[in-house]
């Protein structure tokens, strides 16, 4: 009731006033401006492309300097980014530019995994943002934002169309980070085969769902310019860093045998187009579509993923802190559910343990006794066996002493008869 | 009279330097001399072949190259997939046959095309359609030769693999090198930088240094140009070494005739100049054309059937040998040899059969010494 009767009175109260004279309000925007530029502006891109494709050679050119970079090897065993942080300045702006790479991207002869660790990249940068976000002490003004504001993906020029693992990789990270496609290397196809090759990779995107990063026609000023460079994506880019005569001047272009590409000819490649819009005209729309969409939803995900929920069935607002305390109220409680359980699932086991244990003890014992009186009975049968023995011995010896003194007899008497007979004739 | 003029005109031109002044020296002409020129006429006659193998991601250029160096179009009515479609893509072999003639030689071309290979996102062993394309060829090749009769043998064993390796890297790809060392001792491998109209001068010197050095580093045998003879004059020597430091040539192909400098030669309309397909200074497709067709197709052929050919058979022989003494049968293998298809086929299986078995057995005996183990 109380709401109803808000809204009634807030409605009343909206009115267009004319003014009577300047208020001075108008210079609104111009304090936003020097205050952003005061704290300094900082931009975040994200390259991917196969190895040696171009792109360290085009951020050099792109941001008229040399960020040093090795040259990456072909034989990394999986994609990992490289971030690397400048200070560049320009007139009196302050530009905190992140570049990071993608190294060993393309060079798997496996490479279904490798838009993952890019993905993942992603993620956890707005997943700092987050972190940031939600912490009860926290400083938003003076973060270093390191979310990625664009995603220039890298299309090698092989004539026909896109290749499968560009069209695989785009898809995926669509709905993450704001994603340019350009045509590396362009001064290898004519004009003709450009014209062709834009309008079957623009195709093949659109027929696969993949959405790319539309220059925003909204606002009058740059409308005009935004829709027409819509319609030259993608960017056929050439980069170089050398300065090479032609003419009477010296621009930036590739010399070869047969002429020289120069680099910011209209003619010759989109390279300026790409400048102008990245740089000159979208830039801010970029880093506000990153916060506004794209971290929105990925902030989105996460909370629902961790419970939270706007609205709760009885249609009543849940403010993050309730959610919060209830989510940690039951989180508490679970945690000491568990605990019990465990301490539960420990007394039982002891307990089994203890009468496994006792058990044993029991049936040791019992082995104990029967050696025991196994021992006895043997015993006892050596022992009938040696007493037989003996009286045997017995008996032998008896026996043998009789033998003896019959013997002894025997010939007593033997000796004594030869002289009975000497007797009996000498009579 | 021209017939005769014609004959000694390419006598000379036939003989080497030593045999003609030694014909100079004899007083009598004997006339075997003309020997080769009796092979030019019958080789003539008898016309020839030659398969060509292209092999290289999509949208390299492969086509049209081929297209360049024959001065023909192969591939009419070509349909190329989609980036959806090719996700998955499994490598094909395609073979295209053409009758060409040239000044009264026949030429019977036949070029084998791979498509799909490296496009898929899982390439795993996406060169093994094409080993075994290779090994049935000299498989066909080995039964035609072993048979009763050999009359008209049809050889379809590849000569020559062009590989194309794209220039946009820094050097060889692990696809490039596994491929490679898949294929280097079954057929003569002719690496190819492609699409070299986008590399300077500079860069493409470099990509050519980096690309040998790899190619040494892991040991890839690709096809040697044959020594020439220490008595060839030196001009010609040191052409033959010009070309040698020029692999792998960096090529440019183009299906489209240009006006440059006031003739219409084949080549890529940029709007900053024009890149002529066939001057030396731009890229090197005429030395391309001059090593594979006009001096070396034949040793090409010879080297696959001196040197692939026979190390197959070798160890086709081997194979089969050691798996008779393992069935301890002590007949010769040789009777063996032309039987019908269904057996070898059956034979094959049975290998097989008996590789898993013996697999199976190892595989057992360590679970038995494993539990042992765990028993003590």
């Amino acid at each position: 009731m109380a709401a109803n009767e808000m809204d009634v009175s807030a409605n009343e109260d909206k009115r267009n006033l004319e003014l009577g004279g300047h208020v001075g309000f108008d210079s609104l925007p111009d304090q936003l401006v020097s205050r952003s530029v005061a704290h300094g502006f900082c931009f975040n891109i994200l390259c991917v492309g196969e190895t040696g494709i171009g792109k360290s050679t085009l951020m050099n050119t792109l941001f008229n300097t040399t960020f040093e970079n090795d040259e990456a090897s072909h034989y990394e065993s999986e994609v990992h980014l490289r971030p690397q942080t400048y200070d560049l300045q320009e007139s009196n702006v302050n530009l905190k530019l992140t570049i990071v790479h993608t190294v060993g991207f393309g060079d798997q002869i496996n490479k279904e995994e490798s838009y993952k660790p890019i993905l993942e990249y992603i993620d956890a940068q707005f997943g700092k943002y987050l972190e940031e976000e939600l912490k009860i002490k926290r400083s938003l003004f003076n973060l270093h934002d390191t979310r990625i504001h664009i995603c220039l993906y890298f299309i090698a020029p092989n004539g026909h169309s896109l290749k499968s693992l560009d069209l695989v990789t785009m898809k995926k990270l669509d709905s993450k980070v704001n994603i340019i496609p350009v045509i590396a290397k362009a001064d290898t196809v004519s004009k003709i085969e450009l014209d062709k090759l834009k309008i079957k990779i623009m195709s093949e995107l659109v027929s696969n769902g993949v959405q790319i990063y539309q220059f925003p026609t909204e606002d009058e000023a740059v409308a005009e310019i935004n829709s027409s460079m819509n319609s030259h994506l993608p960017f056929a880019v050439v980069g170089s860093v050398e300065d090479v005569k032609v003419g009477n001047k010296m621009m930036k272009a590739r010399l070869y045998p047969w002429g020289s590409v120069q680099v910011e000819n209209e003619n010759h490649c989109d390279f300026v187009k790409l400048r102008e819009m990245l740089l000159r005209v979208n830039m801010e729309d970029l880093r506000e579509q990153t916060h506004a969409r794209h971290y929105e939803l990925y902030r989105r995900c996460k909370l629902e993923e961790m419970g939270f929920k706007d609205t709760n069935p009885d249609t009543h607002s849940f403010s993050l802190q309730e959610t919060y305390e209830a989510k940690r109220k039951e989180f508490l409680s679970e945690l000491q559910r568990k605990e019990e359980e465990m301490r539960q699932m420990f007394v039982n086991k002891v307990k089994e343990t203890e009468a496994e244990l006792k058990e044993k003890e029991k049936e040791l014992h019992e082995r104990f006794e029967q050696l025991k009186r196994m021992h006895q009975e043997e015993k006892k049968n050596l022992e009938e066996k040696r007493r037989e023995l003996e009286e045997e011995m017995n008996a032998f010896n008896r026996r043998k002493v009789a033998a003896e003194t019959l013997m002894g007899q025997a010939l007593q008497g033997s000796s004594q008869q030869p002289f009975k007979k000497d007797k009996d004739k000498k009579n | 009279m021209d017939a005769i003029m014609l004959q000694e005109k390419l006598v000379e031109r036939l003989l080497c330097p030593r045999v003609r002044t030694a014909r100079q020296k004899e007083k009598q002409y004997v006339g075997f001399a003309t020997l080769p020129n009796q092979v030019h006429r019958k080789s003539v006659k008898k016309g020839f072949d030659f398969t060509l193998m292209v092999a290289g991601e999509s949208g390299m250029g492969k086509s049209t190259l081929v297209n360049s160096l024959f001065l023909t179009d192969l591939y009419k009515d070509r349909k190329l997939l989609n980036a959806e479609e090719r996700i998955n893509q499994t490598v094909e072999i395609i073979k295209h046959t053409v009758d060409i003639e040239e000044k009264g030689v026949k030429l019977k071309l036949t070029i084998v095309d791979t498509p799909g290979f490296g496009d898929a996102v899982n390439n795993n062993e996406c060169w093994k359609p094409i080993t075994d394309y290779i090994d049935q060829q000299f498989e066909q090749y080995f039964r035609d030769e072993s048979g009763l009769n050999r009359k008209n043998i049809q050889d379809n064993r590849v000569h020559c693999c062009l590989y194309f390796i794209p220039p946009f890297g820094h050097g060889l790809r692990p696809v490039d090198v596994e491929f490679m060392k898949a294929l280097h001792e079954k057929v003569n491998i002719i690496p190819l930088i492609a699409k070299a109209d986008c590399l300077t001068p500079n860069e493409i010197k470099k990509l050519k240094d980096r690309i040998r050095e790899e190619i040494d580093k892991f040991g890839i045998k690709v096809y040697q140009f044959p020594e020439c003879d220490s008595d060839e004059d030196e001009e010609f020597k040191q052409l033959d070494k010009e070309l040698k430091e020029c692999t792998p040539f960096a090529v440019i192909g183009s299906n489209t005739v240009v006006e440059a400098r006031g003739q219409r030669v084949r080549g890529r309309l940029y709007p900053w100049g024009i890149v002529e397909v066939e001057n030396q200074s731009h890229c090197d497709f005429v030395k391309l054309r001059n090593m594979l067709i006009r001096s070396h197709m034949h040793d090409l052929k010879d080297v696959t059937c001196d040197v692939h050919y026979e190390n197959y058979r070798a160890q086709c022989i081997q194979e089969m040998t050691s798996k008779l003494a393992q069935d301890n049968r002590m007949e010769s293998p040789l009777p063996i040899l032309p039987l019908s298809t269904p057996d070898v086929d059956t034979e094959k299986l049975i290998k097989m059969k008996d590789e898993e078995l013996k697999r199976m057995q190892e595989m057992l005996n360590k679970m038995q010494q494993q539990m042992h183990e765990k028993d003590q």
